[in-house]
């Protein structure tokens, strides 16, 4: 176990704490707003976190695809209906609907008869979720070889509404994103019908040239910690998945988690299946809108690399525009050197081409933070198409099923009447080597009848299966695409805020040098 | 090609306002044996007295400022520019480049016009075409003429750098337009502008040019110049140079490359951009196919997509500002650099023949009355040397402050207009989008 931090013992209840984390001050936390603070539009993002220990930390939630506002479960600001109305859908289907795909083993995996948490009791409202570090450690992989990874920290408090004053101690354990990788794996095999939130890139892909595609570059741990943040953050906010015993357990209980994961046999139940994309299974009768949204999802994903392929080529050229001007600055200063009447306007114009040449890197680096939120729904998208696929497999095994039934209850048919309507082997056989006696006709047929009943049985429950699956799917898609919406449309809007703000950067900088200019 | 506006030259600095100060010497100084050679060139136009006498004086016209009366029309100009300093009596275009192709080589020739109410005209309009070649030819009879003034630059023969085909439509617009401010320039230098040469250059029919280029002084006449030239360059450095023009040299060696790094530095920019510009063709579409599989944020993504476009045409007006005005600009001063720095070693050469023969005297006590003659007259050939140069010197510098100054100022308005443009596009999506935002909120329909 590589997992060092904060040791506590793994205490079950999500209030009340031990000791704080060595080194941190009770004032961190209190100065942050809560949990369900909302993000206007007009109002500039949210300040970058602070790093060093013991320095407060804004509330993760200032941008526009912070989980709490994305969708119906936190957020406030937004009507309460579409929550309601997809809460009872929620609530509908999990009654009706059997147990998950294959078996759910008892313990601490949820009934999925619960219905789903509405937006007070879902997790995100009741505690605080922060992954606030990230740190480089060196360890001994399963192969007994050194190995450096980064371990990032995260850090939950109870969020206690009632009594504004009083800080609920903050709980904390590091985590590395192999474990964040086994907890969605969980969670896809487990609810195969959500649309279950994506982690942030394993590798920096997208990178324009002044970025690193290395994974220990300090740019790219500080965004994947923000990316994996984002991800407990949906997590803990959506109806459903918040529920989950194992994802409270990752939030919370800092040893045995990875057995406790393995230990629900989840790997057992995943289809492999699922994971070979790309082949196709003959479905005769799949519900069409999985279709057309396994089309939307291809669409999606195309059109998003293409965008953040480009953006990234646009980055890289902006860079170098700005950047040039800087020499501007050196020019002109040996130039006034030389100079009399010139001189002065020619010194002052460089220093503004320097400030300038300069401004290219923040404006870039929030840029990147845009590329995050759009990398999130490229990734969504892949989320998107195994809920698709998974229907499909569901319908191909109905369809197969349904078909091997029928077959059957044709061999019985023809046994009993004894006409041979199918060409069969056995038919063949037992014309050539005679007849087969009554009693082991009867026996076949017992048989048969037996497997007819069986099937029959399968089939409605397969039916079942799907027809719930189906419900309780759309209605996570449907709640999915509201919260895509308008998370795309903030973070459009978060764009053009940006590029108003580069543009007005720049007018102050010429305007600056052109005084300058006129002065020559 | 459409004829390009008269170039709004500065008014500061208007032909022959700027009196040579200087230049006190009253006429009838002596004339340099260098320069009687043009002299000799302009016989053919004898009923024209001013011409006549312009042509027999050219040396002293083109060597002192036009505030000798050399003819009485000529006074009345000379009147007219002190008084009016504004006025500018001679307005010349470069335009409409044609080919010409002959058996033996394939040419451009390029319209030049000329308006003018001088009295030395004897038309107030001219047309001619003309060819590099005779730019060419132009600017080596004025430097041959005024060896330390400061004769403008005329564009390369050749594009090094750069791949711009010899012929290509880019090349020959820029060198149009080289073309044009060259005959500019010259138009409002105070004593260039009355050269012969250059007013047959400006009026002159094809044929009456190349006559009058043939009876140019000698090629021997002219490699003689040049084997002088190097001969006393090679005798090693001035050293009774003034400190004025060590002074100059300092200063040239700087600028010159300082101008080099800016030419650079602005050729970069210019390159940046249109990669910038080409990127961002590609960028703005993307969006507006993605909008085509949403529904609800389909128009934020076209909203998006248009202002993309509008930035994107922006930076091409703000690319097409660069290259029309501070690149040819800061070439024609690289060029510059190089011009005075061969002014100022002609300078030195005028001086080094002086001291030569001073020396030579100090040697030599025999002939002393002819060295002595001699010697007078170099003298003089090198106070006027100086004092053309330093005027010269003073009016480019003032020229070259008023250009740069007016450049910068023009790439800053060009970013500001760019920006301000970029501005507007994002404010009105963004205004659109939270009109959007807060009646979604507030109605209780979805789409």
């Amino acid at each position: 176990m590589e997992e060092r931090g904060n040791k506590r013992g793994g205490s079950e209840t999500p209030l009340g704490r031990g000791a704080r984390p060595a080194g941190r001050s009770g004032g961190d936390f209190s100065e942050e707003s809560r949990a369900g603070s909302h993000h206007h539009p007009d109002t500039p993002p949210c300040p970058e976190r602070a790093g060093p220990r013991g320095a407060p930390r804004p509330v993760p939630c200032g941008r526009a695809r912070c989980a709490c506002r994305s969708g119906l479960s936190a957020c406030a600001q937004r009507g309460a209906e579409p929550l309601i109305a997809m809460e009872s859908a929620e609530a509908e289907a999990s009654e009706s609907r059997p147990e998950e795909d294959g078996a759910v083993p008892a313990g601490d995996l949820p009934l999925p008869e619960q219905p789903a948490a509405t937006m007070e009791d879902c997790l995100a409202k009741k505690m605080e979720i922060t992954v606030s570090e990230a740190e480089k450690r060196t360890g001994r992989n399963a192969m007994n070889m050194q190995e450096t990874y980064t371990a990032y920290l995260i850090e939950t408090r109870a969020v206690e509404s009632q009594n504004e004053g009083q800080c609920s101690p903050v709980d904390s354990l590091w985590r590395r994103y192999s474990e964040f990788e086994l907890l969605r794996n969980y969670l896809l095999v487990t609810y195969p019908h959500i649309v279950v939130p994506p982690l942030p890139e394993k590798r920096a892909d997208f990178v324009w040239h002044k970025l690193s595609a290395d994974n220990m570059d300090p740019d790219f741990v500080e965004r994947r910690r923000i990316g994996l943040e984002n991800f407990l953050l949906r997590v803990a906010s959506h109806p459903v998945l918040c529920q989950d015993k194992i994802f409270y357990s990752f939030l919370t209980q800092e040893g045995g988690w990875k057995e406790m994961v393995n230990e629900t046999g989840f790997q057992l139940k995943a289809d492999s299946r699922l994971k070979a994309l790309n082949a196709t299974f003959r479905v005769k009768n799949p519900d069409k809108r999985f279709t057309e949204l396994k089309h939307y999802s291809d669409e999606l994903q195309s059109v998003i690399s293409h965008l953040l392929r480009v953006r990234a080529r646009v980055a890289d050229r902006l860079y170098g525009v700005y950047k040039v001007h800087g020499n501007y600055g050196r020019v002109f200063s040996e130039w006034s050197a030389i100079e009399k009447e010139m001189g002065d306007g020619l010194q002052s114009a460089g220093h503004h081409m320097d400030v300038y040449a300069a401004s290219i890197d923040d404006i870039l680096e929030e840029e990147e933070h845009y590329a995050d939120q759009l990398k999130e729904y490229l990734f969504y998208a892949e989320a998107l198409r195994a809920v698709c696929r998974k229907h499909e497999l569901m319908q191909y095994d109905l369809e197969m099923a349904a078909q091997d039934l029928t077959s059957k209850k044709q061999q019985c048919e023809e046994l009993a009447t004894g006409t041979v309507r199918t060409f069969s082997l056995k038919g063949m056989t037992s014309k050539l080597f005679g007849q087969e006696t009554p009693e082991q006709r009867e026996a076949k047929i017992k048989v048969l009848e037996e497997q007819i009943q069986e099937g029959e049985e399968q089939l409605k429950s397969k039916n079942l299966e799907g027809r719930d699956f189906v419900k309780s799917a759309w209605a996570d898609i449907e709640r999915f695409k509201e919260q895509k919406n308008h998370d795309l449309k903030e973070a459009l809007i978060s764009y053009a805020v940006m590029q108003i703000s580069m543009c007005k950067k720049g007018i102050q900088v010429w305007t600056n040098a052109k005084e300058c200019f006129s002065k020559m | 090609m459409e004829a390009e506006d008269r170039t709004p030259e500065p008014t500061l600095f208007p032909a022959g306002g700027e009196r040579l100060e200087p230049l006190e010497d009253a006429p009838g100084t002596a004339r340099t044996p260098l320069l009687t050679a043009s002299a000799e060139v302009l016989e053919f136009d004898d009923d024209e007295d001013d011409l006549e006498v312009f042509s027999k004086d050219t040396s002293l016209a083109n060597s002192f400022s036009p505030s000798m009366p050399i003819s009485p029309s000529s006074m009345i100009n000379q009147y007219k520019f002190e008084d009016e300093p504004e006025l500018k009596d001679l307005f010349i275009t470069v335009d409409d480049p044609e080919s010409h192709i002959t058996a033996i080589e394939t040419f451009i020739t390029y319209r030049v016009v000329t308006k003018t109410s001088r009295g030395e005209f004897d038309s107030c309009e001219y047309e001619v075409r003309r060819r590099y070649q005779d730019f060419l030819w132009l600017k080596s009879k004025l430097e041959e003429a005024h060896p330390t003034l400061i004769i403008p630059p005329l564009p390369e023969k050749f594009v090094m750098k750069g791949m711009v085909e010899r012929f290509s439509d880019e090349f020959i617009e820029t060198r149009r337009k080289a073309l044009h401010k060259f005959l500019n320039r010259i138009a409002d230098h105070p004593t260039l502008t009355f050269n012969e040469d250059f007013k047959i250059f400006l009026t002159a029919q094809a044929w009456e040019l190349s006559s009058h280029k043939k009876q140019g002084p000698g090629l021997l006449s002219r490699m003689g110049q040049t084997v002088r030239a190097v001969a006393s360059s090679v005798r090693g450095g001035v050293k009774n140079r003034p400190e004025m023009f060590t002074e100059m040299n300092d200063y040239m060696e700087t600028f010159s490359h300082k101008i080099n790094v800016l030419d650079k530095i602005a050729h970069r920019i210019y390159k940046e951009e249109r990669e910038y510009f080409n990127e961002m063709k590609e960028y703005g579409p993307i969006h507006t196919l993605w909008s085509a599989s949403e529904e609800d944020i389909a128009d934020s993504l076209k909203g998006v997509a248009s202002c993309i476009d509008k930035c994107c045409k922006a930076t091409e007006k703000r690319m097409a500002g660069l290259s029309e005005n501070l690149l040819p600009i800061i070439h024609e001063y690289v060029l510059y650099s190089e011009i005075l720095m061969g002014v100022l070693k002609r300078r030195d050469q005028i001086q080094s023949e002086l001291d030569s023969k001073v020396d030579a005297l100090a040697n030599k006590k025999a002939d002393k009355d002819l060295f002595s003659e001699e010697i007078g007259k170099l003298e003089d050939k090198v106070e006027c040397a100086n004092n053309a140069l330093k005027a010269d010197w003073d009016r480019w510098k003032q020229n070259m402050q008023y250009d740069m100054r007016s450049a910068f100022t023009n790439v800053a308005d060009n970013n500001l207009r760019y920006y301000e443009e970029c501005l507007a596009t994002w404010e009105s999506f963004l205004a659109s989008q939270t009109v959007d935002h807060h009646g979604e909120e507030d109605s209780e329909d979805r789409p």
